[in-house]
This record gives C-alpha cells, structure tokens and sequence, in this order.
C-alpha cells in the first residue's frame, strides 16, 4: 500500500531517426501517490498523451522506468492495475451500455451474477441507470464519457488513467462531469492521471498540476494545488471553483504555461476563462 | 418500409418490360442507326421476342420430341443444378476468404505479399483457368472420391467468390480505430480474444456487402464454368443449346438467361438472411 500509484524516473521517448526525430519526452520524473489526483497540462504536442500511454503500457519509453503500484508498467497493465479512458468513448457500438461496461469483467471471467451486480451498481454511481439497454448512438456525448467512465471503474482500480475525457463536451456538461468525477474519485479512492487543456479544469479537479511544455517535452513545474489552501481533490464540491485558493493556483499554472517567472499573487482574482 | 421497397421493385420490372414492348412495338424494323453503328437493336421478331411471348414459352415443351418436359421444367431443374455448384462455389470461396483475410489482418508481411496476388487472381480470365481446374483437379484423390467436372465448377465459382470477401473482410478486419485497439490491449487479452471480441464484429458491416457480391460472382462463375469445363445439366450449357434455337424459336433462348437472373437473386436473398441475422453488428459510428 505505501507504493506510489505511479513512479517516473528518467524516462525519454524519442519517436522516429534522424531528422524527423522528435523528442516526445524529455527526462521526465514525476510521482504519483496513491489516492491522490494529478493532472498534467501543456501546449499541443508537450507529451501529455505519450506520458499517459507509457504509464498505461501502450507504448513502451526509450529510456527510464516506469513503475505503477512498484510492478512495471507491463505487468500492472495485466493485472489490471489501472482503468483508462481516452477523449474518444471508445464504446463498442454493437454492445449496449451495460454491455460496454461489463466487457472487462467479461474478459477476464467474473460470473454473469457478480457481472450484472456490478454493473447496476456502476450505473448508479455514474446515474445512467435507465439507460442499461440502450445502444451507444442513442446517448449524448456526455453520457458516452459517463459510460466510458464507469466501463474504466468496473473493476475498482486503484489507478485511473484519462487522456481529456471531457475534451470533446460543451462548458456546462463539463463542469457537471468535472463534478461528478470528484464525487466518483471520493467514493472509490482511487489515484488519478488526468490530461487536460483546461487549467480551470485541472486546479478544480487535481491535488497537483503538472506543467508541461514542447520540444522537447518536459516538465516545467508542478503546482500543488492544496498548498494554495484547497481542500484535497477528493474532499471538493462545486463551490471550491470560487475559492481564493483555486484562483492563487490558476494564476500560478498559467504563469508556468507561459514561461514567466512567479506572479502567483498577482494573479488573484483574474477571470479563470 | 418493407411494403413500399416491394412495390417499387415490381414498378421497375414493369417498366423495363414496358420499354421493352413499346420500342418492340413502335422502334423501326432496323434498330435504329448512327452512322455504321446501330445503337438499339433491331425489332424484328427474331432480335426482339414479345415480353409475353418468352413468359409463354415456358409452358411449351422444350422440343417438338414427344415426351420432351415443359421449358420451365428444364430450366427449373438447370437452375437449381447450377444454383447447387454456386452454392458449394459461395462456401468454399467464403472459407477461402475468410481464412485469407485473417492472415493478412494478423501478419502485415503476409498482407505486402498475398494482396497483389489476389488483385491478380482475378484479371486471368475464367476460360483459361478452366482447362487447368480440370487438369489438376483430374491429379487430385480425397479418398475415395473421385475428381468430377461438378468439383471443377464448384472451384471455379469459388475463384471469383473468394476475391470480394477477402478484400472486404480485410478491410473489416482492419477498421477498428486506434482508441478501440488501446483499450483491448490495457484489458490485458491477446491478438485472438481481440479477434473475437473487436474485429470480427466491426467487420460485419463490410462484410455483408462482400458476401452479397461473393454470392452473385460464384453464380457468374458456375454458370461460365459449366461452358468452359463442358458440363452438362446446368444452365450454362442450356444457353447454347437453347441458342442454336433462336433462328425458329426466338423466344426460347430467353429462358435460361432468366433463370440464370432468378438463381442470382436467390443467392443474393440468401445473404440478405443472413444480414438479418447479423443486424445488431452492423450498428457502426458512434459519435466520439
Ligand atoms: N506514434 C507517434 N509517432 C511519431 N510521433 C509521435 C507519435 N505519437 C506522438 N508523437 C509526437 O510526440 C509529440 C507529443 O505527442 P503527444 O500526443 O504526447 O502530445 P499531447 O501533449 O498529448 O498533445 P495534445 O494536447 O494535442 O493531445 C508530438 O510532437 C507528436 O508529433
Ligand atoms: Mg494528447
């Protein structure tokens, strides 16, 4: 249990030779404790997604390691260490949603009883329980993020991997997913990595935001968020957006972004947006 | 729905017919001419039988011989004999298909080798390959079964069959977005569960239409075939003995033309089943 949810060190990813070499990740060192929220922001092509998917082994770093839960990646990722979902659903269309969200459990032999309890219970928790039944297409964008959220919960990871789940959702569904993330993060206390373009997003939603910038990609800074005076990630309620603190953060994440020194006070009170 | 795509089926029928009777009946005597080149035919009784004068023929007997059965006796039979071949053709070009596209999906060197091959496979024309058919299958003993010309058919059909189900299934089988091949793989299961569980499913809606058409090539191919190999029984063979007809009896080598038509939509129904029974998978393009 003390072993932190996910430990980076040294790790590089260099995609293609030569003259196309791009250098996607830079000497990257970043620790993740168990149960706790961290999300990773930066500009178009910093490397948020190629972190992620290192953690989740679906690519393998050039150089360093990555441990999850103190295993590598490889094996945590086959003893199903970790739930992911991505800015696309990724439902299958020809399965309903129940369907959908028990396919893991499917995959990996749980009985058809335990199956259907668990998936009642994970359409209470992400409040789609009329809609077991229907298809994919027949639900809005944001339920299909719920689905694809609860499908990544099925069998309680410890550790949650999201690559802008909410990317492709209109402000207000955002907010109210944001919401209910924190909620579902409480309830199940698992570790979060959670990439984003919003810093208004990840100040809500983290314990501590990593700043991350391009070539190469590196990161730049972390701010903790609780630091600033807000209560940790998973204790948070809608309200928290209007705090002193979460606009202190804001302003320290944006300075990070764009390469200027330590304004954090100045930022007070700025418009989030 | 149903009704109205009945409905207008029938009203195309019936309008082709009547294009058919109307320039019969009206068209001048020598087609009609563009230069040199006649552009519709002539309307002669011999070119152009009445639409109802080959719908009568099929009640007459075949031939003048006593005892000869009626013509749609013959070609009834003559169908279901070719619609049989095709039908062995379809299955075996199907599993061909099939199997060819499942290497090539798992095996990307496989797919650079075999792909241009199986392009090619269908530019030998048919009446080249039917002598070697015969010849090797003649090589041939499974058993104690003997090699026939009905085998030779089947195979043939099965030649062209095998080409739009390879190339749709492959296309099936490939068609899986990236964020869907991510999450197969952060489930921990392998290349064969991810078959089953991913590919085979999002194939189906490519697979259908390939089916259809693998099904209307293997009749094509059967009926080709059983001139090429010189078998006997099939409507193949009933084209060209009906044709030498033509000259007395104009409306009589339509007969087997439309059987071969009927057994075309049999097969292709056929498949339309089996869509029905796949329907839940042809469900694609969720919105991200
Ligand atoms: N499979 C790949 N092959 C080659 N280059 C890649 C590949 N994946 C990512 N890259 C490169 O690595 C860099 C980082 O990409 P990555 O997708 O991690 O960025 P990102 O921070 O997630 O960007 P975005 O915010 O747009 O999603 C980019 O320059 C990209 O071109
Ligand atoms: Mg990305």
């Amino acid at each position: 249990m003390n072993d932190p949810a996910i430990q980076a060190r040294g790790v590089h990813r260099v995609f293609g030779k030569g003259r196309k070499q791009v250098i996607a990740l830079s000497d990257v060192d970043l620790t993740v404790a168990d149960g706790e929220f961290v999300s990773l922001i930066g500009p178009s092509g910093c490397g948020k997604s190629t972190l992620l998917r290192l953690v989740a082994d679906l690519d393998a770093s050039t150089s360093g390691e990555i441990t999850v839960f103190g295993k590598t990646a490889r094996q945590a990722r086959i003893d199903q260490e970790y739930g992911i979902a991505f800015q696309q659903s990724g439902l299958l269309p020809w399965r309903t949603v129940a369907g959908n969200i028990e396919l893991p459990l499917k995959l990996h032999g749980v009985n058809a009883d335990e199956r259907r309890r668990r998936v009642a219970e994970l359409l209470e928790l992400v409040g789609l329980s009329d809609f077991a039944k229907s298809h994919p297409d027949q639900l809005s964008g944001g339920m299909q993020q719920r689905v694809a959220i609860a499908r990544a919960l099925a069998e309680s990871p410890r550790l949650l991997l999201m690559d802008e789940p909410f990317g492709a959702l209109d402000e207000i569904t955002r907010e109210r997913m944001q919401n209910e993330l924190v909620r579902i993060c409480a309830e199940t206390g698992a570790a979060v990595l959670f990439v984003t373009h919003s810093i208004p997003e990840a100040v809500f939603l983290s314990d501590r935001v990593v700043v991350m910038s391009p070539r190469p990609g590196r990161i730049t800074g972390i701010v903790d968020v609780r630091a600033d005076g807000m209560v940790p990630a998973h204790d948070r309620s809608a309200g928290a957006r209007d705090e002193e603190g979460f606009f202190r953060a804001v302003g320290e994440v944006r300075s990070l972004l764009h390469g200027t020194p330590e304004t954090a006070v100045t930022a007070r009170g700025v418009d989030t947006r | 729905m149903r009704f109205r795509g009945i409905v207008l089926g029938f009203l195309g029928v019936a309008t082709v017919v009547a294009a058919w009777d109307l320039y019969k009946g009206l068209g001048p005597e020598q087609g009609v001419l563009l230069g040199d080149t006649r552009i519709l035919p002539r309307t002669t009784d011999l070119a152009m039988p009445h639409s109802w004068e080959m719908v009568q023929r099929f009640g007459e007997p075949v031939t003048s011989l006593s005892g000869a059965p009626d013509a749609f006796n013959a070609v009834f039979d003559a169908s279901m004999f070719s619609l049989g071949l095709a039908a062995r053709g379809w299955l075996l070009g199907v599993v061909v298909g099939l199997l060819l596209a499942l290497v090539m999906s798992r095996f990307r060197i496989v797919e650079s080798a075999l792909l241009p091959w199986v392009v090619l496979s269908q530019t030998v024309p048919l009446i080249a390959i039917a002598p070697l058919v015969r010849r090797w299958g003649s090589e041939i003993e499974i058993g104690s079964h003997l090699w026939t010309s009905e085998d030779s058919v089947a195979v043939i059909a099965a030649y062209l069959a095998f080409f739009p189900v390879a190339v749709g299934a492959l296309r099936g089988l490939k068609s899986p977005e990236a964020t869907h091949l991510d999450l197969m793989r952060s489930f921990g299961i392998g290349w064969w569960r991810t078959l089953l569980t991913l590919r085979i499913p999002a194939s189906v809606p490519y697979l259908l239409p390939a089916l259809r058409l693998g099904a209307a090539s293997a009749v094509i191919g059967a009926v080709v075939a059983e001139v090429s190999i010189g078998l006997k029984g099939g409507l193949g063979r009933m084209v060209i003995d009906y044709a030498v007809a033509a000259s007395g009896d104009p409306a009589k080598p339509w007969a087997p033309i439309f059987g071969a038509v009927a057994i075309g939509l049999v097969a292709a129904g056929a498949v339309g089943l089996l869509g029905l029974v796949l329907r839940p998978f042809r469900l694609t393009g969720v919105a991200p």
